[in-house]
């Protein structure tokens, strides 16, 4: 016992020996650096009460300023380089032929896009089922329609009175009903067609994703309070799955709206192939009206992202405590704060500068 | 209304490992059984068959002198159609240990769901759930969300949501355990004036203090055998099998 002590203190001497040249070094170091001790007559009290100063980024602000002068200098380009020719881009956005070209691409892929989100649905609950057939079945659709190009669907489906001249429906073996394929299928159909079967192998495996999503224990709690299979689906499941679905699913679509530009290829005009055309009956304004189709392709695109946003927004209910302020609540606010303290604005940016 | 419990040879295995080993047990009608046992033991397992979310690979459970889930076909056990199993489920309440609420519907929204699903008026499902959650002390927060309630309040909603089909029978599994110890007194409490409503209460559970004031039966449960059952006075104090008085042991230490 008294052995142990002895050791002991004879550790603590040296222990406290080796601190003190560390010490002495650090007294000498500039205050500014980590571990050194407070150089004396600091009153660290009076600090305490002052707001601590954040870090500050130099070098953000360099790459700032880097990024938006290259930045301005393309946009000069738009105003000060004559082949924009942005008065024929006014002359052509609202042209009837690109209008129509638009209402195209709009119906096909607002049709493709349902389509495909209910057959992505069946589809996803065929590979969960427990049924090996549809399971197998549901596995072989995705597989074929995720494996070939979608331009190969829609000119193989362009050719389908050549492969089959007539479509019927009957009792195999017994009595048949026949149509020729080229008076039941408008090239429109046949264009929805193309793009929904490719579409729903993609939305199979975004909704079954969802599904898996889900916790496994409000399967059970539905199965547990007895509420019957499709009601379990519709009202506890899917609603829940829809919260990751539409992101992605969202993604497909805005694919979707792109790729019914392939439309062209099967002769039927939707936007880029009216440009196309336009093209080439007018080649001089080739820039312009690609500049036309960018900003349609714009548009669209920003209307389904705000659509997405609020579609996001309502499924996001019950999984945070408070939903954040939309855009435009946010904005409010600002203006409100802003009303209130006017001094506030000039004051920050100033220091911030 | 009460219904007595049967449990006949309940005998199941994942692969190679048995957990349930032949429990007969039976439990009289209004009742309130404790199910104890260290972890791994089976309770859980058991208390699912109740309601057949876990099937049986042998044995059967009747409730109210019904079979659960199977049916007699000839000279077997038969698995029933999911429809039949769900209508039977409505009369069996079930507590999750993790509450399970569904997160996108507000608190009433919860406790009408299965009402609504099986046909009763949407005014006549609210006014009693709007009773069951003033009995649960959370009328106030009928509006609310499940993620904005304390686990404690969560489980009590979810104790609502069992009763408002007016089951015969609850079901609660381990339904304190995933609350914070000073959250646990608040759901004993409701489910302490469940005791003596006339429905037949289980609980698996691994609060003694509530086995010994609530209980009017405990069973013992271990490696998939039931050891022990009795009065608490008998199983609690003066447990005969040395596996029993171990678990007491560790879990009163």
């Amino acid at each position: 016992m008294s052995g142990l002590s002895t050791r002991e203190r004879s550790a603590g001497a040296g222990g406290r020996a080796s601190v003190t040249p560390f010490g002495e070094s650090g007294d000498a170091t500039p205050t500014g650096s980590p571990g050194a001790p407070l150089p004396p007559g600091i009153d660290l009290k009076r600090l305490a009460e002052r707001p601590v100063v954040p870090l500050r980024h130099p070098v953000r602000w360099v790459i700032t300023a880097v990024v938006l002068v290259l930045l301005l200098n393309f946009v000069q380009t738009l105003f000060t380089n004559p082949a924009w020719e942005w008065s024929k881009v006014g002359t052509w956005l609202f042209a009837p032929a690109i209008l129509k070209g638009l209402q195209l691409t709009l119906v096909a892929t607002a049709i493709s896009a349902v389509v495909s989100f209910l057959g992505g649905i069946v589809v996803a609950l065929g590979r969960i089922s427990g049924n090996p057939v549809l399971s197998t079945l549901s596995w072989l659709y995705i597989w074929l329609f995720r494996s070939v190009p979608l331009i190969l669907v829609l000119i193989f489906l362009f050719n389908l009175g050549n492969l089959y001249p007539t479509i019927g429906i009957g009792v195999p073996f017994g009595p048949q009903l026949e149509l020729p394929t080229v008076t039941v299928l408008s090239s429109l159909a046949l264009g929805v067609i193309g793009l929904s079967l490719s579409e729903i192998a993609y939305s199979a495996e975004v909704v079954r994703s969802g599904i898996l999503a889900v916790d496994p224990g409000q399967h059970e709690a539905a199965k547990a309070l007895g509420i019957p299979s499709r009601r379990q689906f519709t009202r506890i499941v899917l609603p829940q799955a829809l919260r990751s679905i539409v992101p992605a699913y969202v993604n497909q679509i805005i694919g979707l709206l792109k790729a019914s530009s392939l439309l062209f290829y099967v002769s039927l005009l939707d936007l880029f192939g009216v440009v196309q055309n336009l093209g080439s009956t007018y080649p001089t304004d080739i820039i312009p009206l690609l500049v036309v189709a960018t900003i349609w392709y714009l548009v669209l695109t920003s209307v389904i992202s705000v659509v997405q946003y609020y579609i996001e927004r309502f499924y996001a209910r019950g999984s945070v405590r408070v939903l954040p302020a939309t855009p435009w609540q946010r904005f409010r606010g600002g203006v409100r704060q802003l009303s209130r303290r006017p001094a506030a604005r000039p004051h920050e940016s100033r220091e911030v500068v | 209304m009460s219904a007595a419990i049967e449990i006949h040879n309940a005998t199941k295995s994942y692969g190679d490992r048995t957990v349930l080993k032949g429990v007969d047990l039976t439990l009289a009608a209004g009742t309130v059984t404790v199910i104890l046992g260290p972890s791994g033991s089976g309770k859980s397992t058991l208390l699912r068959a109740i309601n057949h979310l876990e099937k049986l690979d042998e044995g059967y459970v009747a409730i109210g002198g019904e079979l659960i889930g199977v049916t007699v076909r000839g000279d077997r056990l038969k698995e029933r159609r999911e429809r039949d199993i769900l209508r039977q489920r409505a009369r069996i309440g079930f507590v999750f240990q993790n509450f399970n609420l569904f997160p996108h519907l507000t608190v009433l929204e919860n406790v009408v769901e299965a009402p609504i699903a099986q046909g009763v008026r949407a005014a006549d499902a609210r006014t009693r759930a709007l009773a069951l959650l003033t009995r649960v002390g959370l009328a106030d927060k009928s509006g609310a969300y499940p993620r904005q309630l304390s686990g404690g309040q969560q489980q009590r909603v979810a104790i609502a949501r069992a009763l408002a089909l007016d089951p015969d029978v609850l079901l609660f599994d381990e339904p304190t355990s995933a609350l914070d110890p000073e959250l646990v007194g608040e759901v004993l409490q409701v489910i302490r004036t469940l005791a003596g409503s006339g429905k037949t209460l289980v609980v698996v559970t691994h609060e003694i203090g509530f086995a010994r004031e609530v209980a009017d039966h405990v069973v013992f449960l271990d490696e998939g055998e039931l050891l022990e059952q009795g009065p608490p006075g008998a199983v609690l104090s003066a447990p005969r099998h040395p596996r029993t008085r171990d678990f007491l042991d560790k879990v009163l230490a």
